[in-house]
């Protein structure tokens, strides 16, 4: 039934030509490259990269990194949109690489497609599209993104009704990829805003029946830095991979704020 | 060089070593020094991409109890299972899902809001009689769920992380009692500086190697590296033949869609509409578990019944489901299938063919967690759980949820041992010059010796491994593996990378995690020689039996002599019994 297979030989030179799928055409990645080790600033650089319909950006970038430019440095993981990697805005809108389809990014007609790419915004550049992700995560860690609760814990599991795990479901899909938080102007220009990534964790927690840290949280949010900077913008929603509905959130947490008792 | 001196080190934020990091630093009863190394950061880990569930015997939903769960992973596991430890997992399963719940975890819930429960591939009720309601979940993102909640656990509990450092060596300091562990040496992805990291205790919970193949649901980021480390200092690995192919990847790119679409109903059909598992598992169908299902599958392909214009795949069958089940109990693979597929599972099936996903073999430790040298003795002061673990509780083929399952209970139970350990032990000298391997090995990487491309030698590893290695191999096509494998080692001694910076260095980085994989996959590859029968996920044509008389010993392989191009020592294990008499194997 099976018999051996022999995968065709290469030279396997640098030199050698690098793969090139049947039906691939030729796309430009224009990447906005920054090595503080010897770049002064900024600057584009295109490569020309065989692509099919059906990749991923993040398919492009590999291209680039494996056989044409192995300096480029971006993270990523998953590749399936799950681990959070791979944000960066692509086209101007932050997306995660592995999630955008080359065939969505197609120009019309005869004209040869370019493809922009950038590291997400806000976010001190480390090298290339990888940023530092240190004051994203510790703004998530600032509203205390965890089950509080007081008092014995319950032997077995604490009983919730079905509309009541209901009600935070969405907010427990982040895979903290910074996309929304990157996306917002408020956080762009006024460092200190938490962003929206900490305040749907603060949400999943402070409408899950289970918690009872609300009022600390609240307290946290109510702050200067809080959600009384969000305006509505709606750029975090475009930009959210999971499909959350991140303003709604964050007017939910709002509404949460002005009844409060 | 920097130096840092803890009680515990884990290496590994996924899981198994964030649970372990929890139970050292909040359940061992004193507070030890506790840090945790990742490649990565934790959340980015690959237990969030696991979907479909973990199973605990709760009964929530219908009559069931641990000892029916032992009896379905051992005969899951094709009796490869040593038994004491898959009983342990099975009776410790019940607390592990309600600690979770307590973390915060958000389960479904039944109508009663208690934390709700769906069938899955081999999980039966009584020995077999009928697929059972045991998988506990969070829609089909129960990894997920996981994963984010033991990090906002260890958030509350102030868990130090050391994020994006690679761990590449570790320290054994040789006593009249042979090696101790006592520490591990990190590279610095930010700044390439060498972090010596001396510990009491060292966890490893660095999880699986699937990149060793081309068609799978593992991240890019899966290369096998606490394996490859352990090896490499002469430590045995255990079953490494054994690798677990899921049946349900995306066609052509092998994006996991979770079973617990077929414990929601979803079937399994070729290229004439026919529910092919009725023929292969008349009682559970296409809940079999997931060696049997993706045999089944790869035989309706190659007898030309598969789907498609190349007749390369099956169909999974999801229309029945309606909307409302795929919206909500099966969001993300409903979406993973129209993003990637353009395909809708609410109105057409979803194009599936099987993808490497899972080792059942590894790092070999006893049900403490502990690592072995050798069949009987271990190495005091290190730690392994998780995918890179073998304890072993999967045997030659992994239940569905038991990996969630295996690091909740054996990251916990590693965690404790080693908090223990680091409790009633003096800290050791390190060895002399703990950073020369690394350094060495950095440095011939940068070093401009050759004109290979890693990129080049990866492809072509992935390709004779799918081609040759994958769910049914025979001599023929496993020393074909052989020759390539080998051929791609000594290609290896000629790579040249073009980053030769220090700051994010990812050049480097896969440079190094391809080492890693060439090592692994000689190992698979040749214990997949040695064992001259069928069992589990390990299908051999020319011996389509299992052979309980000559092979029912779990594999051990050593490294002998040094560089890549060592060479490996088989021995085996005996396999531990309590009451399960192996039978054949039917479902």
């Amino acid at each position: 039934m099976s018999t051996a297979t022999v995968v065709e030989e290469k030279s396997g030179a640098r030199s050698g030509q690098p793969p090139v799928a049947d039906g691939a055409v030729t796309v430009t990645v224009k990447i906005l490259r920054f090595n503080p080790e010897v770049d002064s600033e900024p600057r584009w650089e295109s490569f020309g990269v065989p692509a099919l319909p059906t990749d991923r950006v993040l398919n492009l970038l590999h291209y680039v990194k494996w056989y044409l430019d192995g300096t480029l440095t971006f993270r990523r993981s998953c590749a399936h949109g799950i681990c959070g990697s791979d944000a960066m805005q692509i086209n101007g809108v932050n997306r995660l690489a592995c999630k955008v389809l080359v065939k969505d990014l197609m120009s019309k007609g005869d004209k040869q497609t370019t493809i922009t790419v950038a590291p997400i915004k806000g976010l001190p550049v480390n090298k290339d599209l990888l940023v530092d992700m240190e004051p994203f995560m510790e703004a998530f860690k600032a509203v205390k993104p965890f089950l509080i609760t007081y008092g014995n814990e319950p032997t077995r599991e604490r009983i919730q009704s079905a509309a009541d795990r209901e009600r935070f479901d969405d907010t427990t899909k982040c895979i903290l990829c910074a996309c929304c938080t990157t996306s917002c102007p408020v956080f762009w220009n006024e460092g200190s805003y938490f962003g929206p990534a900490a305040i749907v964790n603060a949400h999943r927690f402070i409408f899950d029946s289970r918690d009872e840290g609300a009022e600390e949280r609240l307290d946290i949010l109510n702050d200067a830095e809080g959600v009384w900077r969000c305006r509505t913008t709606f750029n975090c929603t475009d930009a959210c991979p999971r499909g959350i509905q991140v303003t709604k959130a964050i007017q939910e947490v709002k509404r949460a704020l002005l009844f409060r008792r | 060089m920097q130096f840092h001196k803890y009680d515990v080190v884990i290496v590994g934020a996924g899981g198994a070593g964030m649970r372990a990091a929890l139970a050292a630093a909040t359940e061992a009863g004193h507070a030890p020094r506790t840090a945790v190394l990742t490649k990565l950061y934790p959340t980015r880990s690959h237990t969030g991409a696991a979907q479909g569930g973990m199973c605990a015997a709760l009964a929530n939903v219908e009559e069931d109890n641990w000892e029916w769960h032992t009896f379905d992973t051992i005969k899951g596991g094709d009796y490869l299972v040593d038994q004491d430890a898959a009983e342990v997992m099975a009776k410790e399963a019940i607390d592990a899902v309600l600690d979770l719940e307590k973390m915060g975890l958000p389960f479904n819930r039944t109508p009663e809001g208690k934390i709700d429960q769906r069938r899955f591939g081999g999980h039966t009720r009584n020995h077999g009689e009928a697929a059972v309601r045991r998988a506990c979940y969070a829609a089909d993102r129960t990894g997920h769920m996981i994963l984010q909640t033991l990090y906002q656990n260890c958030v509350k509990h102030g868990i130090e992380f050391f994020n994006e450092y690679y761990v590449l060596d570790i320290c054994l300091t040789e006593t009249e009692n042979g090696p101790v562990c006592t520490g591990a040496v990190a590279y610095e992805l930010a700044t390439g500086e060498l972090h010596v990291f001396q510990a009491k205790a060292i966890v490893f919970a660095t999880g699986g190697f699937g990149k060793v193949f081309k068609t799978t649901s593992n991240a890019h980021t899966l290369t096998g590296d606490g394996m490859g480390i352990v090896y490499r200092k002469g430590l045995p690995l255990e079953d490494m033949e054994f690798y677990q192919f899921h049946p349900t990847g995306l066609a052509g790119l092998g994006i996991l869609l979770t079973e617990g679409a077929r414990g929601e109903g979803a079937i399994l059909r070729n290229a004439s509409g026919e529910r092919f598992m009725e023929r292969y598992a008349p009682t559970i169908k296409d809940l079999a578990p997931r060696d049997i299902v993706a045999r089944s599958m790869a035989l309706e392909v190659l007898e030309g019944r598969g789907a498609g214009p190349n007749k390369d795949y099956v169909l999974l069958d999801c229309t029945h489901l309606g909307a409302e089940v795929l919206e909500t109990k099966l969001p993300d693979i409903t979406e993973f299938a129209r993003t990637y597929l353009a395909v809708d599972p609410v109105t057409e099936p979803v194009p599936v063919y099987p993808t490497a996903h899972y080792a059942m073999g590894g790092i070999p430790t006893n049900i403490h967690g502990e690592v072995l040298r050798d069949n009987d003795n271990v190495v005091p002061g290190l730690y392994a759980a998780g995918e890179c673990a073998c304890v072993s509780v999967h045997g030659a083929n992994r239940l569905g949820t038991n990996s969630l399952l295996d690091i909740n209970v054996f990251g916990r139970r590693a965690g404790l041992a080693a908090a223990e350990y680091a409790a009633n032990h003096e800290q050791l000298e390190l060895p002399a010059e703990p950073t020369r391997l690394v350094e060495e090995q950095v440095a011939l990487v940068l070093s401009e010796h050759g004109k290979e491309r890693v990129a080049d030698i990866r492809t072509e590893l992935q390709a004779t491994m799918d081609a040759n290695a994958s769910v049914y191999r025979t001599e023929e096509t496993l020393k074909q593996a052989l020759h390539d494998v080998q051929a791609l080692k000594d290609r290896y001694a000629h790579i040249s990378v073009q980053d030769k910076g220090k700051r994010f260095n990812t050049d480097l980085l896969e440079a190094v995690e391809l080492g890693f994989l060439l090592e692994l996959a000689e190992v698979l590859v040749v214990g997949a020689l040695e064992r001259k029968e069928s069992r589990g996920g390990h299908a051999r044509e020319d011996y389509p039996n299992r052979d309980d008389t000559n092979f029912m010993r779990h594999s051990m392989f050593y490294k002998q002599g040094d560089g890549l191009k060592g060479d490996i020592r088989l021995d085996y294990k005996p396999v531990t019994f309590t009451r399960y008499k192996p039978m054949e194997r039917k479902y």
